[in-house]
């Protein structure tokens, strides 16, 4: 790991009105770092998860993001153009619901290709090719490249949505409960090829997630949140074997064990 | 004497005609971007031209002299509709003649004579926003024009590939103009595209229902999109025109009968009768008139 953080969050909190979304959250985040943010419905999770990924604007703090030439800067400040331009290829950001991060209507080669042709690339071929290879890293047939993902099972869906979003190589990726919504067996199946993945291209990676299990599959680290705040963080096997919050033990002792 | 009230010059009050034409005015400076105006109720329905028409109305002169296409031809419906309003609200000069021309409102096509230098083509447009059925968003499609995005339009263009084995979109085929805005050129047959680019004459695009208007200046760079390996190419037809003879234009095709019997005749009729008065003949022209009604195919 670069000793040079990816990701910089300081002090930052989203009110809506007199309502908090999230207060006071500060990290740091290395690149081929994988975090995990825990907690249950209605604990700030996915305010975080926007903030981060500018598609909310923090009420208060600062979000710097280590550019590929070697400056930080402030998301907040940046313009729209280059925020939107980091977001389809610097960064990934993974729905957990497929259908709003892949374009339903069109085949899934054009849904993997779409990134490419948006950065410029010009040659059907070229973005065919590089679509198959995707498919094939994901685990879809290649003779699915022209079907369209609704009628893609839910996995498949999902693999899809990732990778879409590693075609053009990003170095961070944001994943809201990746696994939400597929049986187990999937799920299992989705944990293993994300765990791959992240760890073959050295991909950071911030998972919001309720279930503790994907968080000690994926993460290094995790995050506890409750109303709001972080009230527990740490390396995942230490959070979990050794939680020493109230919150955190009721969490982790609430998992049923078959 | 009568005292009934008259329409004011060309229909439209003067203070819309202006609004009108600084939206045009705006258009023209910024080739490509679509301007909003504030569309009036027009006396046809939506979809008939009502943009076309209120772009004609705000630089109708009485001096012009107006032509009316329709899909290429001076008398279809559509076509006689709109000239006999023009007639009567304006009580300009109408012509079926591509050169005398200059104004000429379309819908569809291009005329297949060059246009020139003083002469201004308005169309009629039903969608102006290109990627309108990729991003069925209108705040999302404007900041995409914004930003120059325009990834996603490749993306149909893939499709079209992926589904057909090339490039399958024959109508309203997407053109980015003088390499900022991507356009749509209204559902005119890819075969027109060329036209377009670095064209002498003045092209307004409006759009009544949309509320949009846009335009290509003369002597613009209009660049159909398209990938390295999969160029962008014009219709081709095997045969000339029927009629004329004419080869290289765009044309339409008839069906005769009922027993398959069917020919291809040039859609600009103006083009079509002007070749023939010049001697042309086609195939079918030569033929006498009782061939003619079954024909050998």
């Amino acid at each position: 790991m670069s000793a040079v953080p990816l990701l910089k969050v300081k002090d930052v909190s989203k009110f809506y009105g007199s309502r908090i979304g999230c207060r006071s959250v500060s990290f740091v985040l290395y690149p081929g770092e994988v975090l995990a943010v825990v907690g249950e419905s209605g604990s700030g999770k996915t305010t975080l998860l926007s903030c981060l990924s500018t598609r909310l604007m923090p009420s208060s703090g600062i979000i710097e993001y280590h550019m590929r030439d070697g400056q930080y800067r402030d998301l907040a400040h940046m313009g729209e153009a280059e925020r939107r331009f980091l977001m389809r290829t610097d960064w990934g950001f993974v729905h957990q619901n497929p259908a709003d991060g892949l374009r339903m209507t069109v085949s899934a080669g054009a849904n993997v290709g779409e990134r490419l042709m948006a950065v410029g690339d010009r040659h059907y071929g070229n973005i065919r090719a590089s679509a198959s290879d995707w498919l094939r890293r994901v685990e879809i047939g290649e003779d699915r490249i022209d079907d369209q993902p609704r009628t893609f099972s839910g996995g498949m869906r999902q693999r899809l949505q990732i990778a879409r979003n590693l075609v053009t190589s990003p170095r961070l990726v944001f994943m809201d409960e990746p696994t939400g919504g597929l049986d187990v067996s999937v799920q299992a199946r989705l944990l293993d090829l994300v765990r791959g993945l992240v760890h073959d291209l050295g991909l950071a990676a911030v998972i919001v997630t309720h279930d503790l299990a994907v968080a000690r599959l994926l993460s290094h680290r995790m995050m506890v949140m409750k109303d709001g705040t972080v009230i527990e963080q740490g390396l995942t096997d230490r959070v979990l074997d050794d939680p020493r919050e109230p919150y955190t033990q009721l969490l982790v002792s609430s998992i049923l064990q078959v | 004497m009568n005292d009934l009230a008259t329409y004011n010059f060309a229909y439209l009050d003067e203070q819309t005609k202006r609004m009108i034409r600084r939206a045009i005015l705006k258009a023209i400076a910024i080739p490509g971007y679509q301007v909003p105006f504030a569309s009036r109720e027009m006396p046809m329905p939506y979809g008939w031209g009502t943009g076309g028409v209120q772009v004609t109305a705000s630089i109708l002169g009485p001096n012009d002299v107006l032509k009316v296409i329709d899909q290429g031809a001076d008398d279809t419906t559509n076509a006689v509709s709109i000239r006999a309003f023009f007639q009567k609200v304006a009580n300009v000069a109408v012509t079926t003649k591509t050169k005398e021309a200059t104004i000429i409102q379309t819908r569809h096509r291009i005329p297949e004579e060059p246009l020139r230098d003083g002469q201004t083509l308005v169309y009629q447009v039903p969608i102006p926003e290109p990627l309108r059925f990729l991003e069925p968003r209108e705040t999302e499609t404007r900041k995409m024009h914004a930003l120059e995005e325009y990834g996603l339009m490749h993306v149909k263009l893939y499709e079209d590939i992926a589904r057909n084995g090339h490039i399958a979109t024959t109508y309203a085929y997407p053109v980015k103009v003088e390499g900022r805005y991507v356009m749509d050129p209204s559902p005119t047959p890819k075969f027109d595209n060329p036209k377009m680019h670095m064209s002498e004459a003045l092209q307004l695009f409006g759009a009544g229902r949309e509320k949009r208007i846009y335009a290509v200046p003369p002597h613009t760079e209009v660049v159909s999109l398209d990938f390295e390996d999969h160029p962008f190419e014009i219709q081709k037809f095997d045969k000339p025109c029927a009629l004329c003879g004419a080869a290289n234009v765009y044309l339409d095709e008839v069906v005769l009968d009922d027993k398959g019997g069917r020919m291809f005749v040039c859609s600009d009729t103006d083009h079509c009768e002007g070749r023939q008065a010049h001697g042309h003949a086609g195939p079918m022209l030569a033929r006498p008139r009782h061939q003619c009604k079954e024909p050998a195919e």
